[in-house]
């Protein structure tokens, strides 16, 4: 009996099947491939997947883990397939909305014009975590303030694509873009020679040419290196990663200093100056005389470097306040305002907690509602209305009553599925997709992204820290199939 | 390079090469006692424990040496730092802060060695398979200075890599030397005869030295056997051999000839090593062997010092 015979797609939009049975037409070869390997034949390329990955030292860390113990971000072998139309549909929608958060960015840190015409009330950008006054009037190398952005996307049940938020402070996730992809290319190489699938390895690349761009075109041999605060963090793999794939040098704040007007590092021949930091910190942990003066991670006196152009940073200090769902929300407006443009890649229905009529229906729906905290992430500090308990909403009321700023709300959504394997079987697990885009001398859509799925049954949260795993994404032309 | 980095490529060297002469250490002695004779004479764990030089740490925990102490404590005793496993974690988390500047290949190894370390750990390993995992964590410690070989660049970094795993060997191989001295014989009578030959012979297979000695020597002396450890030019665990390799990488570090030096750690390195290229057998047996390798194990922790000054401590401003 195939594999796949018994599974059932169920009431969502299931990215592999139309309905039981019926693969999508653009997915019909790959379903045929999976269907061409037993199910144990699968489950021990998914182990042997696996064990690579843990070799490969491909783990996060994880916070509350007092061992200090490395765990895989657990992987699965199917798939997650995007139609190469759909595709370009995205990246086109991305890049509108990167080049318009960015002229955003730097208006609102220099000329203020957007505020002054009304277009967005000024109190959201000032009573926002992410805005930093210390920034206002940088002038970043070109103008650029978010190089690299990853995106989060989801597909709803009818089978169009949403923005559920952006992430432009460091965003994390694209080591396993690339190691999910080398995996699968070793666990199923037949696959790949029968379709047609857009390669990501070139990320690091583009990277470094985005990095480069920054530095002073008067240095012939630019030293840029990449930021970490240690190996304690959670992302730790991916920034040593990404520095041994670019030839960049791996520092911490303890190896830099600024001396002279330079940052520099310390060297076993002395002190070398540094021209490009891609860091991997916080804003508020950069320069503990400019922002946090508890922070440990990053290095005195580096926001005045930076400020007298000596040193580029990527991503510009202060870009992190357009993480800020509520300003998320008025996304579609800066569009307007700065390109002239309708947006092609719709937000998510956003309901303000701050505005008093969009509060009120929020408090009247609650158990219909996916609440946020608008300077939060990582699938903290919210409220599924659907699976809450009433006291858990009465008491998230309460908190939106007091800081009606900090909260948005908006319509559950029923993220797409893949089958995915699980205990020997097939099942539908929700997921969302991780696009990450670098802008340099233009800007640059890595194919595919981090497919995160949730792997618990029926749950829609799919961040590592709350029992997600990944999957590799497959942007396939279909003239091949 | 960074100071942060060259310290961490130095420390994942030391240390895969202290739990490759950890194991030498034990092995050494796991076949010296198969040799022994049965009856009235009890396992000897005690002098193993004193050429690691840490008696005390051991005492403050164990009550009694006894074979399953000392081997535990050696082994996988995650409270003593030098223990095989706690080396080999040390040397995963300095290969874990440096992934980027050392190769994949190098990591993957060393990350492998340390999962296979760890899984022994929690096995509950018993005696009887401890005679195959010590030769197979030499094995693994040679795997991974192969592959480091082969794979990564041989510059700066490199070449302080080998400055650890060097001087980690010229101490090790100081120390496995010294066993022989702890090792008490049944009775006073008993030296030189064939059970006091065969410990030496134990000895020189736990450096991994027996064939190359017998190419150069024929009869096994307690003489010829230390000179072949201590000055022989081409063994490469000998300690002359260990100190011209890594006076050579630390020459090749700084860019100053050989010969004259720039730095404290290759004045204290330039002239323990030449001291012992004109040193004899006679001047070693005449202030005695165990004074002379104590002797050199302090000087070689002078030598270690003055690395971390020359190279890892940079001060803060230019």
């Amino acid at each position: 009996m195939p594999c796949l015979d018994g599974y059932d797609p169920g009431d969502f939009f299931d990215e592999l099947f139309m309905a039981a049975g019926t693969p999508r037409p653009a997915a019909a070869e790959l379903v045929k491939r999976i269907e061409s390997l037993s199910i144990e034949e699968l489950q021990r390329r998914q182990q042997a997947a696996q064990n690579m990955l843990f070799k490969l030292g491909v783990t996060f860390n994880v916070y509350s883990d007092n061992q200090g113990t490395e765990r895989i971000f657990p992987f699965d072998v199917i798939p997650r397939f995007v139609p190469y139309q759909e595709w370009e549909l995205l990246e086109r929608g991305l890049k509108q909305r990167i080049e318009a958060l960015n002229c955003f960015i730097h208006d609102i840190y220099n000329d203020q014009k957007i505020l002054n015409d009304k277009v967005i009330p000024r109190e959201m950008i000032e009573s926002a975590t992410g805005f930093l006054e210390p920034c206002m009037g940088l002038q970043p190398p070109q103008k650029i303030w978010c190089h690299i952005t990853g995106t989060d996307l989801i597909k709803d049940r009818d089978g169009s694509w949403y923005v559920l938020e952006d992430n432009l402070r460091c965003p994390s996730g694209v080591s396993y873009v690339l190691e999910n992809r080398r995996v699968m290319k070793s666990s199923f190489p037949r696959f790949f020679d029968a379709l047609d699938i857009q390669p990501v390895d070139d990320y690091a690349s583009k990277l470094l040419d985005t990095l480069l761009n920054l530095a002073p075109s008067n240095l012939s041999d630019p030293c840029v290196v990449v930021l970490t605060p240690g190996i304690h963090n959670s992302a730790y793999f991916e920034h040593s990663f990404l520095a041994q794939q670019m030839g960049a040098q791996l520092v911490e704040g303890r190896d830099l200093v600024v001396t002279d007007g330079y940052l520099q590092m310390r060297t076993t021949k002395g002190l070398r100056q540094v021209d490009v930091i891609y860091r991997r910190i916080d804003d508020d942990f950069i320069d503990p005389m400019a922002f946090r003066a508890d922070s440990m991670l990053g290095v005195s006196g580096l926001m005045e470097v930076y400020r007298q152009g000596r040193v580029a940073i990527a991503n510009a200090p202060g870009t992190g306040v357009a993480d800020d769902k509520m300003i998320y929300a008025y996304v579609p407006q800066m569009i307007r305002y700065y390109l002239n443009e309708e947006q092609l890649l719709p937000n998510v229905p956003t309901y303000l907690c701050a505005d008093d009529k969009q509060r009120e229906y929020v408090l009247a729906h609650l158990d219909e509602l996916v609440v946020k905290a608008t300077d939060a992430s990582g699938g903290y500090g919210m409220l599924m209305g659907l699976h809450a308990t009433e006291p858990e909403r009465a008491a998230f009321a309460e908190k939106i009553k007091a800081k009606p700023r900090n909260y948005i709300a908006q319509p559950t959504l029923s993220l797409s599925r893949v089958p995915t394997l699980i205990d020997g079987q097939f099942e539908g697990c929700h997921v969302d997709l991780r696009p990450f885009i670098l802008n340099g001398q233009d800007i640059y859509v890595n194919p595919g992204g981090l497919t995160r799925v949730a792997l618990r049954r029926g749950s829609l949260v799919v961040n590592s820290s709350q029992g997600g795993g990944s999957k590799d994404t497959w942007v396939v032309k279909e003239s091949s199939c | 390079m960074l100071s942060r980095v060259a310290d961490s490529i130095y420390w994942l060297n030391r240390y895969v090469e202290r739990a490759e002469n950890v194991a030498r250490f034990v092995d050494v002695n796991l076949n010296l006692l198969l040799d022994t004779p049965v009856t009235g004479f009890t396992e000897q764990w005690e002098p193993v424990m004193m050429t690691t030089g840490d008696k005390t740490l051991f005492q403050e925990r164990y009550d009694e040496a006894s074979a399953q102490n000392v081997l535990q404590f050696l082994t996988f005793d995650q409270e003593y730092p030098n223990s095989i496993l706690s080396c080999v974690k040390s040397a995963r988390e300095n290969a874990r802060a440096v992934r980027e500047t050392i190769s994949s290949e190098m990591w993957e190894q060393v990350n492998t060695f340390y999962l296979w370390v760890q899984e022994a750990a929690q096995a509950g390993t018993t005696e009887e398979h401890l005679y195959r995992f010590y030769p197979e964590v030499k094995m693994a410690s040679h795997l991974f200075a192969g592959v480091m070989d082969a794979t990564m660049a041989h510059n700066e970094g490199w070449h302080f890599g080998q400055l650890g795993r060097l001087l980690e060997r010229a101490d090790k191989t100081a120390r496995i030397l010294d066993v022989k001295y702890y090792i008490l014989l049944p009775a006073v009578t008993d030296i030189g005869t064939p059970l006091d030959d065969l410990q030496w012979i134990a000895l020189l297979k736990s450096a991994s030295a027996y064939e190359m000695y017998r190419k150069r020597q024929r009869r096994v002396t307690p003489r010829s056997i230390a000179q072949f450890l201590l000055l022989d030019p081409e063994f490469p665990r000998s300690i002359q051999f260990s100190l011209l390799q890594a006076e050579r990488s630390l020459h090749r570090i700084t860019g100053t000839t050989l010969g004259s030096w720039s730095h404290d750690s290759e004045r204290t390195l330039g002239r323990l090593r030449s001291e012992l290229e004109y040193t004899t057998m006679d001047e070693v047996f005449e202030s005695g062997l165990h004074e002379f390798l104590d002797k050199l194990q302090t000087q070689l922790n002078t030598v270690g010092e003055h690395i971390y000054e020359d190279f890892m401590a940079v001060p803060l401003a230019s």
